[in-house]
């Protein structure tokens, strides 16, 4: 299938498909992942975590495992400074620091089954692993409330005695586990209810699914005698973790050093910090440098999952198909602690379609599992998956072609979303048509229990900061330093944005990512932003070595600075064909003609354009066991500009394949009590190779005005529409609406009436 | 201190010993030991596939193999594929296909698909699927991976002329 091109620039090395930078590292096993580091006289570290999901900390003994041979250290939340009350920046969102630190260690309750308690640092994994049965920990068990619905209900266990709601800035007054109630609403609902002919209105419920990164977190620190902390880690975020590990321990962020190692997958998971704390208290107590890499286990018990939700949408449609009005309540477990990614699935939820009446209420809510973190598109794909259901349903009920419907409906440039904000330029209708012109789409699908359905995401996109700098070698390639964690190919799609306007190859621009003490301030990767904002501030930055160069060739030549030109390589002199120098001459004459050339930016722009997506599954549904078997799945998807056309490809498979697992396998399952009973990948079932087609990917690019080469973020938006579009999908095969994620075969036959 | 075994082995081709106690890991022994860290660990319970190598041959979980097992083994692991001549066919292919995000799955799914290739030179792509079904990538959603072992074949077959 071609790819839409609406982009009008030609590029040179932007849209072309060099191989990555770090590539022959990674398929050597040099590569350097954090748990892959490690010191001469290293300790190792081992985290304490408790066996209840809700129990109040009566004591903790930890004098048999300090006096196990081997054991150099060990601490509990009375190590942490007590945290003051304030709200850290973290990217993706805020979090409350003494929520934070409480999470780091539990100071006078658990909150979730795996929260860590205490932590040991001896000479090898093993003796800190037999340490940490020697902690006398004495729990008063409480009960646990591990559901949304039942932790909003009145009477419910309270997780945090000083929590009141916050509903639009209104304090409550009485202890609770909702807490934050947010609204959104645009013209008058009753009004837009009365027009419609056709309202669908249905509850959904998605799980808690977690990220699946392959890599487990790690961190090793070294607090050194003259107070300098270096943490090696890996992460979403270098600078993030020195803010939070500065918040957490008290401790000057000048004085804190994060060098962002290789990472295995983050997907917003690794945003935050857990072990970092732990690895620079434990070695500031021993003097020793300490690694801490969790099991698979510990991820699963003690790291964000995403919240499961408990939804209810509500639309209404003219018997012409024009969408009236949408209604919607999200409520969403943010775990052991406030904040989860309700908000942006609020935003997101209505955010493909023109809907003049709408109202979205959002509840955070704490529940007794671990606290959530960011994951994919963080909300989008909860509300994604009730809306784009009753979407469907609205079309089969008005009898229209579910993709026609939806370009019917279509936000397109100027509409508002619900939620307030008014969309630019954008691709929604784009992706439609493409999707609508698919070979997929087009081809016929036969047999018995098949079926196919077809479903839209959004994604907002975010912009932030970051910072880059370029250094000309004297051969003429140059050395670009940049700050964002590479997850997935970033450092290609960066170097490229510099070759582009230095006219270099891509193979010519040498990127790093850097520490902490080495770059400028920069975010987060995630929120789609790095190959945004980072290869914005790559741009910026080789425009400062141009303009450098350019003073350099004049004052070579004795010409005016603003009459020298760069074209195809090669300066020049307006009104002088005859002189010119081409970019290598010149970066060889550099330190003999005043001396070596660096171009700096930093950046925080914020022309993100949003990203839409609309994916085509076909489906065959087992009717004896209840399996869904995917048979063709294509993604078509809004990139702006595609700067790396195979990794923007990756991105949408690998995103689609997340959203497809959690569609139909992943669950954390809970025992009432509080306890997840499959932590293994045996039993928390990511999809494999054998449970896969190939994923077809159409890349459109509606160029963003935001941006100096058009790029729109491409990481997050994929994850939204798979579990609609296979839930629409199954509907048509077997003619059940599956209101509840994960679609599992034994969920399929229940809802078959088979068993 | 535990007792510690005495193990002699051969490692991509050159003998190696060390020391390493019972409960060890042949996954433990080569990232820790001997600094072999091209292997992964991503679950320790065999179920990821990240720190696949082959034992005497055959494809096998380090994490799941003792590593007192090894001892007068013949084993490989992804440090081992690439030889001074350059990069194996197969890296070459997940490079040029960009079979890789974050690469922490990389090496086990390396090592696997060489081992097949040895095996079956021409495989289908539900056979390719079937043989990776031991790894996991969180990253890819499989199918720049699954068209890199295909183009890994073919350039394989063309060397083989």
């Amino acid at each position: 299938m071609a790819n839409k091109v609406l982009v009008r620039q030609e590029f040179k090395v932007v849209g072309t498909r060099p191989i990555r930078h770090d590539g022959t590292d990674k398929v050597t096993g040099r590569a350097l992942y954090g748990g892959d580091f490690s010191l001469p006289g290293m300790l190792y570290g081992k985290v304490l975590r408790s066996p209840h999901a809700h129990a109040r900390i009566l004591s903790i003994d930890t004098s048999a495992a300090e006096a196990l041979p081997g054991v150099r250290g060990v601490v509990t939340a009375k190590d942490l400074p007590r945290p003051e009350e304030g709200i850290a920046d973290v990217g993706e969102g805020a979090v409350n620091l003494r929520f934070l630190s409480d999470n780091i260690l539990a100071s006078n309750k658990a909150l979730y089954k795996g929260h860590a308690v205490a932590a040991v640092a001896a000479v090898d994994a093993h003796t800190a692993e037999a340490a940490l049965a020697l902690i006398k920990v004495d729990y008063q068990v409480l009960p646990a409330v591990v559901n949304v619905r039942e932790a909003m209900k009145e009477g419910a266990p309270i997780l945090h005695e000083s929590l009141r709601t916050d509903a639009q800035g209104q304090k409550g007054t009485t202890p609770t586990n909702i807490a934050s109630r947010i609204q959104f609403a645009k013209g008058t609902l009753e009004q837009g209810f009365a027009q419609a002919d056709v309202v669908v209105e249905r509850e959904f419920e998605t799980a808690t699914v977690h990220q699946g990164y392959i890599e487990p977190h790690n961190a090793t620190g070294l607090w050194s005698s003259d107070g300098q902390v270096t943490i090696w880690c890996s992460t979403q975020g270098a600078f993030t973790v020195r803010d939070l590990v500065s918040q957490i321990l008290r401790y000057p962020v000048s004085k804190i050093k994060v060098v962002p190692m290789e990472i295995g997958g983050g997907f917003g998971g690794k945003t935050v910090v857990y072990l970092e704390p732990l690895a620079a208290l434990l070695s500031r107590k021993t003097g020793k440098p300490v690694k801490l890499v969790m099991t698979r286990t510990e991820v699963f018990e003690g790291t964000g999952p995403t919240p499961a939700a408990s939804m209810k949408v509500k639309m209404g449609a003219t018997r012409e198909g024009k969408l009236t009005a949408a209604e919607a309540s999200f409520a969403f477990e943010a775990g052991a602690y406030p904040g989860s990614a309700v908000g942006a699935g609020c935003m997101c939820a209505f955010a493909p379609y023109d809907i003049e009446h709408g109202k979205i209420d959002g509840y955070d809510v704490v529940v007794n599992k671990p606290k959530a973190a960011a994951y994919r598109a963080p909300g989008a794909t909860q509300t994604g998956f009730a809306v784009e259901s009753v979407v469907d349903e609205l079309a089969e009920k008005l009898g229209l072609d579910p993709i026609a419907f939806r370009m019917k409906n279509s936000a397109r440039e100027g509409t508002r979303r619900i939620d307030g904000p008014i969309f630019g330029v954008i691709g929604a209708l784009d992706c439609l048509e493409a999707a609508r012109a698919s070979d997929h789409w087009s081809s016929r699908l036969e047999g018995p229990n098949r079926g196919r359905g077809v479903a839209s995401g959004f994604w907002f996109n975010i912009g932030l900061q970051s910072s880059c700098t370029i250094s000309v070698n004297a051969d003429g390639t140059v050395n670009l330093v940049e700050g964002s964690a590479d997850i997935g190919g970033t450092r290609a799609s960066i170097a490229m944005q510099a070759a582009e306007v230095l006219c270099l190859r891509a193979e010519e621009v040498k990127p790093t990512v850097a520490d902490t003490d080495s770059i400028g301030y920069t975010q987060v990767t995630g929120g789609s932003r790095t190959t945004f904002a980072t290869g914005w501030a790559a741009y910026e930055a080789a425009h400062d070595v141009l303009r450098q160069m350019k003073e350099r060739v004049a004052k070579i030549w004795e010409a005016n600075p603003a009459d020298v030109t760069y074209e195809e390589g090669v300066f020049g002199v307006k009104g002088d064909p005859k002189m010119q120098m081409a970019f290598r001459e010149l970066a060889g004459k550099l330190n003999h003609t005043g001396g070596p050339i660096v171009g700096r930016a930093t950046v925080d722009p914020k022309g993100q354009g949003g990203a839409f997506a609309t994916h085509i599954a076909d489906v065959e549904v087992d009717p004896e066991t209840g399996k869904v078997k995917v048979l063709r799945y294509t993604t078509v998807q809004d990139a702006g500009k595609a700067v790396h056309p195979s990794y923007v490809e990756g991105q949408m498979q690998g995103g689609a394949v997340q959203g497809i697992g959690w569609a139909l396998n992943e669950e954390y399952f809970m025992t009432p009590g509080g306890t997840m009973a499959n932590t293994s990948f045996l039993d928390y079932r990511m999809p494999t190779t054998l449970d896969l087609p190939m994923i077809e990917t159409v890349i459109v690019e509606v160029a963003n005005p935001g941006h100096p080469f058009g790029v729109r973020g491409v990481g997050e938006v994929p994850i939204v529409p798979p579990p609609a579009a296979l839930a629409n999908a199954i509907r048509r095969a077997v003619g059940v609406r599956m209101t509840r994620l994960p679609m599992s075969p034994g969920a399929i036959l229940k809802e078959m009436g088979t068993v | 201190m535990a007792t510690k075994h005495h193990v002699v082995t051969r490692v991509n081709g050159e003998e190696v010993e060390f020391l390493c106690e019972a409960r060890h890991s042949l996954l433990e022994a080569l990232r820790e030991t001997l600094g072999l860290t091209g292997t992964k660990e991503g679950c320790l319970d065999g179920n990821c596939g990240a720190c696949t190598v082959t034992l005497d041959g055959r494809l096998m979980d380090s994490c799941l193999v003792l590593a007192v097992e090894a001892h007068g083994r013949e084993i490989q692991t992804i440090e081992g594929v690439a030889s001074p001549q350059g990069l194996h066919p197969v890296q070459q292919a997940f490079l040029e296909e960009a079979a890789l995000q974050c690469g922490i799955c990389t090496p086990g799914f390396i090592v696997s698909a060489k081992a097949l290739l040895e095996r079956e030179p021409n495989p289908t792509e539900e056979r390719i699927r079937w043989w990776l079904a031991g790894n996991l990538c969180r990253c890819t959603g499989y199918d720049k991976i699954v068209r890199a072992v295909v183009d890994a074949a073919a350039r394989m077959a063309e060397v083989k002329g």
